[in-house]
């Protein structure tokens, strides 16, 4: 997966260690610090960056699985981590003071003060910024911000601020915060008649589809449910996002680096992705008209829909 | 920690008319079962000014009544304004609560240094290392994540001496906060120009789901559950577990009849079982529950 990102064209590619302290923490997707070693030799070879995930909360009372993850990719000598914990944080400071840190998304810094404490107190060289701003809430932020900013541009869309959500937790006991998970899969049932398809999480029904639509993950946010007499998609639809079309703005707001998800996907699929978002930037670096690029991804989109999400304004 | 469990009041989340803001105060200034009360406006910034007289005669009454006062911040500023408003009350140089880390680079810089600070639940405080990393700058109190069952705050107050550790106790659970306004959505209208059809909703609108299940329930850009959580965990646990502080969210409802059931509870003088029946009967917005508390999912209701 990390070598069909590089070989595709990605700069960096974040994987995760084989334990808890990432927040895709999937059977079969992450290293043993041996295994990250490799590959860090690998990519090196290519001009590529490795970059550890360490970016869900540790533990009450057993912060050391968190501690150690740090010192292992310390050790394999990652080009950076990315942290959310303010625990995590200062351990790695004070332990591995040249190791460069990067600030998850999950520790929900949406503003250049927030951004600001992280430098300042940590050290952080560059944040990712959550999904629910604006590309003009984007543009302020990089003007205010000391260090580098790093924004999503095509994958899954959180409609609530990361880090700040616990609706999963609520139905399933398992959450981003608590567990590096969101509508976990052990959670997951679908009931077919001829009529209808019904996705579940832990027994609560969050859609009925009918025999025509098409079914995605059944993430909680973008269920179906029903409030005041209407009955609809209240938070959001089953839409991905894809900022393809803001790539040119968020390129001028001062956005230094743009992040495509792919640890939970196949390796087909990050080539894709990742060929189609360096083509897109290179063109973009040319001075070139993006157009020809967007859509080009369309198929990939979860229910067949995405969106550009809250970059356009229009859509709070 | 020991001696006697405090009860508090949370800040109102909810869009409330000015005059029920007053009139809620002013009961609670007279209420003995409250001993300290949290303002402000913590979910929407464009609340906030309408607000601002009410809660102000509010904080006067509130402290005439020997109450102590905390003013909360925002728990997600998204524009200069709201930036404001939050830095403000901290400069202010009072008791403040930080909910979001944008304040806490004012509490760390731009206060008088070590201005002492409460750590609100909207703050992603997972453990004790995280939550000494606020106390260096001068957090004193937290109120913890509502997702952390009693044996993970009980870790972190282990790791943390001296810090005074509250419970979200009472009250709908604020599970999620957004950029969007989810009220303004359902009503066809966008966030910039919403009416304010969140104040039609005084314990927020309930979501359920189409088989009718009720589930959540939407507050503007805030998104609670539609059960009402209650800490239901004997007193001696409680302070075994570190825990000084019980937090009551405000609801309609005989909020008077809420805190006096917690007070009574804290004090020993009822069980959990009663403590449920008794707030069960103060008309709370949706059915009890405790899951979280207990290490469980937070919609479950476990016989503790």
């Amino acid at each position: 997966m990390l070598r069909a990102a590089v070989e595709a064209g990605a700069d960096s590619v974040y994987c995760g260690l084989r334990d808890a302290t990432n927040a895709r923490n999937f059977p079969g997707l992450n290293f043993s610090p041996d295994e990250l070693a490799r590959e860090i030799e690998w990519a090196h070879g290519r001009g590529a960056r490795v970059l550890v995930a360490i970016n869900t909360f540790a533990t009450a009372g057993g912060i050391d699985p968190w501690r150690a993850a740090i010192d292992a990719a310390a050790a394999a000598g990652v080009y950076a981590v990315i942290v959310a914990d303010l625990g995590v944080l200062a351990y790695a400071r004070e332990r591995h003071p040249g190791l460069r840190l990067h600030l998850s998304v999950q520790a929900a810094a949406g503003t250049a003060e927030a951004i600001g404490f992280y430098a300042e107190a940590y050290g952080v060289r560059r944040v990712v910024l959550p999904r629910v701003l604006s590309a003009a809430e984007v543009a302020e932020v990089c003007r205010g911000s000391p260090v580098e900013i790093e924004a999503f541009v095509f994958g899954g869309l959180c409609v609530m601020a990361e880090g700040r959500c616990a609706l999963s937790s609520y139905a399933t006991g398992r959450s981003p915060n608590l567990a590096g998970v969101c509508s976990p899969a052990e959670a997951v049932a679908f009931d077919r008649t001829s009529q209808a398809l019904t996705p579940r999480l832990s027994g609560l029904a969050i859609d009925r589809l009918g025999p025509e639509e098409p079914a995605g993950y059944p993430t909680l946010c973008k269920g179906r449910f029903e409030a005041g007499g209407a009955t609809g998609y209240l938070f959001e639809e089953p839409v991905s996002l894809n900022a393809m079309s803001l790539l040119t703005s968020l390129r001028d707001a001062g956005v230094t680096a743009v992040k495509v998800e792919g640890r939970q996907r196949g390796r087909a699929y990050v080539a894709r992705v990742a060929a189609a978002f360096r083509g897109a930037i290179d063109a973009l670096e040319r001075g070139e008209d993006l157009a020809p690029w967007e859509g080009r991804l369309a198929d990939l989109a979860e229910g067949g829909r995405e969106t550009a999400g809250a970059y356009r304004k229009r859509w709070r | 920690m020991s001696g006697r469990l405090e009860i508090t009041v949370g800040p109102l989340l909810f869009n409330w008319p000015a005059e029920a803001v007053r009139t809620f105060y002013r009961r609670v200034a007279d209420d003995p079962a409250v001993d300290r009360v949290y303002l402000g406006e913590v979910v929407c910034g464009k609340r906030g000014p309408l607000l601002a007289d009410a809660l102000a005669e509010s904080a006067e009454a509130l402290e005439a009544g020997g109450k102590t006062v905390v003013w909360s911040t925002l728990a997600l500023p998204a524009n200069r304004r709201e930036l404001r408003a939050s830095a403000a009350l901290v400069e202010a140089g009072g008791p403040v609560e930080i909910n979001d880390i944008s304040a806490l680079a004012r509490a760390s810089t731009g206060a008088p240094a070590g201005t002492p600070f409460v750590a609100g639940p909207f703050l992603n405080v997972y453990n004790e290392a995280a939550a000494r990393e606020l106390m260096r700058r001068g957090c004193v109190r937290l109120c913890a994540n509502i997702e952390l069952s009693l044996g993970a705050v009980a870790a972190i107050a282990r790791g943390c001496p001296g810090l005074e550790v509250e419970l979200f106790a009472y009250g709908r659970l604020p599970l999620a906060l957004s950029g969007r306004c989810y009220h303004a959505r359902l009503h066809g209208l966008h966030k910039d120009a919403c009416q304010f059809v969140c104040e039609r909703d005084p314990d927020g609108l309930a979501v359920a789901t189409v088989e009718a299940t009720p589930f959540l329930a939407m507050n503007g850009v805030q998104t609670l559950s539609h059960g009402v959580h209650v800490v239901d965990v004997e007193p001696a646990r409680l302070r075994e577990a570190g825990v000084g502080a019980l937090r009551l969210s405000p609801h309609t409802g005989d909020m008077a009849a809420v805190s006096a059931a917690f007070r009574r509870f804290a004090d020993g003088r009822s069980s959990p079982p009663e403590l449920r029946a008794a707030l069960a009967a103060a008309g709370p917005p949706g059915p009890l529950v405790n899951g979280y508390v207990h290490g469980a999912r937070g919609l479950e209701l476990l016989d503790a």
